[in-house]
């Protein structure tokens, strides 16, 4: 057992760990925690698999802005404003024997039809330089220039879309 | 060496105990959350394969999936707010009629 392979498991029970956690809390605050848990060490894995853009972008929005929006309509709505309804008796085991299915179908599919082949070589310190960040550039104002500007229109549309639904009315403005 | 393998594994069981939060739980913010989960697994794969390819364009596609992720979270979160204003809950099993 090398040490990448030791790293990666260390890692890999870290990240699972936070996502049950994530599912399993009763408050909302600590799942939001938990699921920056979780995506730190996604970001680890970024690095770990040669991309150290897409973990820095992983940290800034997703760990960043993303969680800090979550947080804050959290505390918006009052952490546990959630009163215990009631409850479908059958909906839980239905759900994990469901779940157990889809995790035992994509295992199967992954180790016996299909399986993808290669291994992830450790990247080498060149991954981690300027140079490798300005090929990434080329390709994606290259060959990818139409989505890039896309992206930038839904980012747009997506900002005037959450400010006209949190806007105050008219009518109740007063 | 890592085989990828192991990558696309931990992906799988990622996106598993996000399809089982979408599924158990009540509260819309922790779907949300769950879906987040969805799509970072999604993302790891990606990279994974990427990696083993020793290509850019599946780093670039994981980077436009996060542009996506932002903004659906702003949206979905904004309507959250929304029907919490209107009927001063946000247990999804209430919202039934689309009249608000």
């Amino acid at each position: 057992m090398t040490i990448d392979i030791l790293l990666f498991l260390i890692l890999a029970l870290v990240s699972v760990s936070a996502a049950l956690g994530m599912l399993l809390s009763r408050n909302a605050v600590y799942s939001a925690l938990f699921l920056v848990l979780n995506f730190a060490t996604v970001a680890v894995f970024y690095i770990l698999l040669g991309a150290p853009f897409i973990a820095m972008a992983q940290i800034t929005v997703y760990a960043g802005a993303i969680m800090v929006l979550f947080l804050f309509v959290i505390m918006l709505l009052g952490a546990d404003s959630l009163a215990p309804g009631k409850v479908l008796p059958w909906q839980k085991p239905l759900a994990a024997v469901l779940a157990f299915v889809l995790v035992v179908e994509a295992a199967y599919l992954l180790a016996f039809r299909g399986a993808p082949t290669g291994a992830v070589i450790r990247p080498e310190a060149s991954v981690n330089s300027v140079e490798s960040l300005r090929e990434m550039g080329m390709v994606l104002f290259n060959q990818y220039l139409l989505p890039f500007e896309v992206t930038s229109i839904l980012l747009l549309v997506a900002m005037v879309g959450a400010i006209v639904l949190t806007k105050q009315e008219k009518g109740g403005q007063k | 060496m890592v085989p990828v393998n192991y990558y696309i594994i931990l992906s799988a069981i990622l996106f598993t105990i996000g399809a089982l939060g979408v599924l158990v739980r009540r509260n819309p913010l922790i779907i949300f959350m769950s879906i987040e989960l969805m799509l970072n697994a999604a993302n790891l794969a990606i990279v994974a394969f990427s990696s083993v390819i020793k290509s850019y364009s599946g780093q670039i596609f994981a980077f436009f999936v996060i542009a996506v992720a932002a903004a659906e979270v702003a949206v979905g979160l904004a309507l959250i707010v929304q029907i919490f204003k209107s009927r001063h809950s946000i247990n999804v099993d209430e919202m039934n009629n689309l009249k608000g």
